[in-house]
């Protein structure tokens, strides 16, 4: 073993490449609770890419039999339901764990110097996998996945000057229709996934050079070492001690997963939409269209933006924005800590704003804005649109920007708490 | 950290406030009594299907030789419940042709393979028992559930036929405990001068089944559509179990091997 490893070494570094990225990593000793959602991302991702590639054998991008073909992997293939729904529940698992995994980085600051480009890589696989996400939800070709591309695809169409153009270069033809199901398909599995391998590549690699943040912010990697070790005194090495506690991780994880695969794959309707399991009809508008979960604290901001000057395109850029403006956070946070512990009341309750805002809007965005009612009165005739459900969108579409706007001057102004020289643990 | 567990779950707790405010409407349902283990009740189901809805709705995703999976062999299945092939491994397809059905209901009858996950086992099961004579729609048929569809009541002959029973209230919390009082379908809408409005099912005609046995007949057909939208949900549930025991024993094994690695740390 030893010498088939030497012979391997002279002619590719594989010891080092193992030892510099996980084997003789040195991470901090103090991680909880919120930094399993790193791995946990790494691994709902391979299983996608297993689980795609096993879908892909029966599933046929073809207006005429996807739909079918989805009832027929169901119904026919052996394991098919599996594959299936491990595909399905792993979509949304995906975007769980990965909008745990960034609400890590705002509790902790994780995102600050030197970290800048490990989170902006970051900011662009949760880019790749909105879009990964969008690509394949029109594959299983049911009502909500025609109507839901229609209108995302449309909204490129309110673009001035180039808009019809660019929406209908997009899909290929006037409407969605089996040309937009084939490319969409070729981006899903293949063009979108070779991207985000790239960039979780990119993202790790990135992390295992500046080394890991920590609950307490405190910078680990720059400790005096250990002449005997080696080791900064809060830092162990990955290998053997966060292997396992991460494989303690995986198991929870897969637990709560297998609850959801096996006994509510369609989560009430939030994972598997029952509009989907009617075929896309072009000639039938469903009287509301949503799109998953995920998707809708942003959906929400869409509905939200009311139109000026005649076009409906400030709506469109604002829910654009609401996504980008993440890879300004490095920057836009000026506080004297990273770690939410030793932040003052004013970060906590913006990032508690930012928090409840994300949820209302998430909500919001799932049902018609019709939801609350509508303002009675002689007074709303002024309004421009009457649905209190519009207002409170606006409302928080307004704090949800804020928390990122005036961050420069609440994190200077915030009264922190003076950070230790190590780590607090046990 | 727990001032914000505090803040998160307010959130959530209002979230749940709206979702409960969104589910509230205007139709009153009963639950569907479906059993989904029970066999005999899928089998009866099956035999319902097959004699009362394949005949103009499809089920196209269906295959004949699925129909073991209720305990049913082979055999059975040829004998008694293919009427429109003759090969087992054939999908459950309708002989009625879509330009026939667009001339006699306008429109052709859904495919009814995943119909019970569109529409839910309590939808399906209610809307079957709503149907209702009114002489104002082309088929002398509506329906409480689904106003103004285009199906018949096909079942008329089991189950009798009802007629509207419509009743006025000035006070709207009346009106919805008169609603909430009728056992079945109502229906609360606001009528005319600020008054409201119940609408119930009356029995105008008994049918060759009891009332009791009616529901049954539905109940035991519903169940089938259920079990045909997904009919590898009991396989499921069963392989879940096992996943879940196999995990929690993984879990107890890497925790304890876990707390040893980590007891050299200080």
């Amino acid at each position: 073993m030893q010498r088939l490893m030497t012979w391997i070494d002279e002619r590719f570094p594989l010891t080092t490449l193992w030892e510099s990225q996980w084997g003789k990593y040195v991470a901090p000793k103090n991680f909880n609770f919120w930094y399993y959602f790193g791995s946990l991302a790494a691994l709902v991702l391979v299983m996608q890419i297993v689980t795609g590639i096993f879908l892909t054998m029966n599933y046929k991008p073809d207006a005429q039999k996807a739909f079918e073909s989805v009832e027929y992997i169901m119904r026919d293939v052996e394991w098919g339901w599996l594959i299936r729904y491990m595909h399905s529940t792993g979509a949304s698992m995906f975007f769980v764990v990965v909008y745990l995994h960034m609400f890590r980085a705002l509790l902790y600051g994780s995102y600050r110097k030197p970290r800048e480009l490990l989170w902006i890589f970051g900011c662009l696989v949760y880019l790749a996998l909105m879009a990964e996400a969008f690509f394949g939800y029109l594959l299983p070709w049911g009502q909500m996945s025609y109507w839901g591309a229609q209108v995302i695809v449309n909204l490129f169409s309110t673009i001035p000057v180039i808009g019809d153009d660019l929406a209908v270069w997009i899909r290929g033809d006037y409407t969605v229709s089996d040309i937009t199901l084939n490319r969409f398909f070729a981006f899903h599995v293949i063009a979108v996934p070779l991207v985000l391998i790239g960039l979780v590549a990119a993202h790790l690699m990135a992390l295992h050079e500046v080394g890991s943040n920590n609950p307490d912010g405190v910078d680990v990697k720059h400790q005096p070492r250990d002449p005997v070790t080696g080791l900064p005194p809060d830092g162990i090495y990955s290998h053997p001690y966060y292997t396992i506690k991460d494989i303690v991780g995986v198991i929870v994880f897969l637990a709560v997963f297998s609850v959801i695969l096996f006994f509510v794959p369609d989560m009430g309707g939030y994972f598997l939409e029952s509009n989907n399991f009617i075929p896309a009809d072009s000639l039938k508008t469903p009287e509301h269209i949503a799109p998953v979960w995920y998707f809708t604290p942003y959906y929400a901001m869409l509905r939200a933006v009311p139109s000026f000057f005649s076009t409906q395109v400030w709506g469109v850029l604002v829910m654009g924005a609401g996504v980008l403006i993440f890879f300004f956070l490095p920057w836009l946070d000026r506080g004297a800590v990273k770690s939410i512990r030793y932040r003052g009341s004013l970060y906590k309750g913006w990032l508690a704003a930012f928090v409840v805002s994300f949820l209302i809007l998430g909500y919001l965005g799932t049902v018609p804005v019709t939801v609350w009612g509508q303002f009675t009165g002689a007074w709303s005739a002024i309004l421009d649109t009457k649905d209190k459900a519009t207002w409170v969108a606006r409302i928080f579409t307004i704090v949800y920007f804020l928390y990122f706007v005036l961050m420069p001057w609440y994190t200077v102004r915030d009264k922190t708490k003076p950070v230790p020289e190590r780590v607090v643990w046990r | 950290m727990n001032k914000l567990a505090v803040v998160l779950l307010a959130a959530v707790t209002l979230l749940a406030a709206g979702a409960a405010c969104a589910a509230e409407q205007d139709i009153r349902m009963a639950p569907a009594p479906v059993q989904r283990l029970d066999q005999e009740s899928l089998q009866r189901g099956a035999r319902n299907f097959v004699n009362y809805c394949l005949n103009c709705h499809s089920a196209r995703y269906m295959r004949y030789n699925r129909l073991t999976g209720i305990g049913l062999t082979e055999q059975q299945v040829k004998d008694n419940l293919m009427f429109a092939t003759d090969r087992i491994g054939d999908t459950m397809v309708s002989a009625m042709k879509p330009e026939d059905a667009r001339k006699w209901f306008g429109a052709v009858p859904p495919d009814l393979s995943v119909e019970a996950r569109v529409r839910g086992a309590d939808w399906l099961y209610n809307y079957l028992l709503a149907f209702y004579r009114d002489d104002k729609t082309p088929t002398g048929w509506n329906n409480l559930v689904f106003p103004n569809v285009g199906m018949p009541n096909v079942l008329w002959q089991l189950g009798g036929t009802s007629k509207l029973v419509e009743a006025e209230f000035e006070d709207p919390e009346k009106a919805e405990g008169a609603a909430i009082a009728v056992r079945g379908i109502s229906k609360l809408e606001p009528g005319q001068h600020g008054k409201y409005v119940v609408l119930t099912l009356g029995q105008q005609a008994p049918g060759a089944l009891s009332r009791s046995d009616y529901e049954a007949f539905v109940a035991d057909l519903v169940n089938y559509l259920d079990y045909m939208a997904e009919p590898s949900r009991n396989d499921r549930m069963r392989l879940g179990i096992i996943v879940l025991l196999f995990l929690g024993l993984l879990f107890v094994l890497a925790y304890w091997t876990k707390v040893e690695f980590w007891k050299d740390l200080h």
